[in-house]
């Protein structure tokens, strides 16, 4: 009998990681995984906060998949490290502010570290070739292994075959004949190995799994960095951006106007550290001011508040302004109209 | 034996997971840990992650948005 080999693998929660790791166990390597909370995964928040998803299953897919597979999971805060892989990515961003290529090689680099300080063998990752457009290709894959340090030590089972022997498939811990040679778009050879391996269920994320591919998302963050000169983010800034209608109707300062309950009781959460403002007179939205504004701003912000309160046919209403310091007043304005509100504030 | 406190309110999942698991990587077999959250997502979360690494989840306790869950520690700590 041999050492017993340990490999890590990176779980996503999706399909790929949750085969590629199983196909890992079928050849009799201890599998644990790994997962990393960047800030931006698109995984539980959203569902967290809006009432009307409070009856959805909330469960964390990674988890999830660990349980099918009857590994441990060890979840990862890598929200301060990340920030660099965002903001500085050296290959540069996908279709919209998605580092995909960065985002890889950066968690593998981190699976590395995990590894050397756990006394594991390796790592497995449910990568393959041509799945994604800009991380997940031929001629990216040696970049990953190259950048991340991780070198033969990566070892991707669902395309191994198409590319060259790994450090585990030149010893012997695992067989090569017993992985797979998967390429492209298709998700077909991934169904057919879920049926055989018994699986029922899986996630199926719409656009990955990370808000950054979401366009929408990424004007926002765009014009979060232009609005403060400088590409930078807390954890709470990215947060925020999950929420609400965002409208930045003027270049100096920008609402968040809660949607529906969830959204507001959220918000209400952030209320002593931004200006804030809610109707009195007519139900409506709690709305965050980011930015400054004078009184001229404050009325307007009011105005547009109105519009999304219950009072947006009437003549006046009235609006409870409380800044970050100070008392809270009553603003008595007539809600904007349609055609005052300029589409192009919206974010 | 020991018993400690996490307060994870008002951060959402899987934040109170990660609070959870880095307090237990502190403990021992058979202590105690008391984490307080606020996202109902921790109401799965954190008993998933208790079953997947060997610890045990002693009682659940929900007050209005609070919510209170008791682990103990397994051996696999």
């Amino acid at each position: 009998m041999g050492e017993q080999r340990k490999a890590v693998a990176l779980i996503s929660g999706g399909l790929d990681s949750m085969l590629a790791a199983r196909v890992i166990q079928e050849q009799g390597i201890q599998v644990e995984g790994i997962n990393f909370f960047t800030g931006f995964c698109v995984e539980g928040h959203t569902h967290a906060i809006r009432s009307r998803d409070a009856r959805r299953p909330k469960r964390n897919n990674a988890l999830w998949v660990a349980e099918q597979l009857g590994i441990k999971l060890h979840i990862v805060d890598v929200i301060e490290e990340y920030k660099d892989v965002v903001i500085n990515p050296k290959h540069g961003y996908g279709a919209n502010l998605n580092p995909c290529l960065d985002c890889k090689i950066f968690m593998v680099h981190k699976a590395v570290e995990w590894i050397e300080q756990h006394g594991f063998d390796f790592i497995i990752t449910g990568e393959v070739i041509g799945q994604r457009p800009k991380s997940q290709r031929r001629d990216t894959m040696p970049v990953v292994a190259r950048e991340s340090g991780a070198e033969d030590r990566l070892l991707r089972p669902l395309c191994a075959k198409n590319l060259p022997p790994t450090l585990p498939e030149r010893e012997g811990w695992v067989d090569r004949e017993k992985l797979y040679d998967f390429s492209g778009r298709s998700r077909k050879p991934q169904m057919a190995l879920a049926r055989r391996f018994g699986f029922k269920d899986w996630a199926q994320p719409a656009g990955g799994c990370c808000f950054l591919t979401d366009a929408q998302y990424s004007v926002k963050l765009a014009d979060l960095w232009a609005s403060r000169g400088e590409r930078r983010y807390e954890l709470d800034d990215i947060m925020l951006l999950k929420v609400g209608r965002h409208l930045r109707p003027r270049p100096h300062f920008k609402l968040i106007i809660g949607r529906e309950e969830g959204e507001n009781r959220f918000l209400e959460g952030y209320r002593k550290q931004f200006t804030h403002l809610r109707p009195v007179s007519h139900k409506g939205p709690l709305a965050l001011l980011d930015g400054r504004a004078d009184e001229a701003d404050l009325e307007l912000a009011a105005r547009l508040v109105g519009r999304f309160s219950q009072g947006r046919d009437a003549e006046r209403i009235r609006v409870e302004v409380t800044p970050t310091e100070g008392e809270p007043r009553v603003l008595e304005v007539a809600p904007l109209r349609p055609h005052e509100v300029a589409r192009e504030w919206y974010l | 034996m020991k018993t400690v406190t996490v307060d994870a309110r008002n951060l959402l999942c899987p934040l109170p997971v990660i609070r959870t698991q880095d307090a237990v990587e502190g403990l021992s077999p058979g202590d105690e840990l008391e984490v307080l959250c606020t996202d109902p997502g921790a109401l799965q979360d954190i008993p998933t992650w208790c079953r997947i690494n060997g610890h045990r989840v002693e009682a659940v306790d929900r007050q209005d948005r609070e919510i209170r869950i008791r682990v103990r520690v397994g051996g696999a700590a």
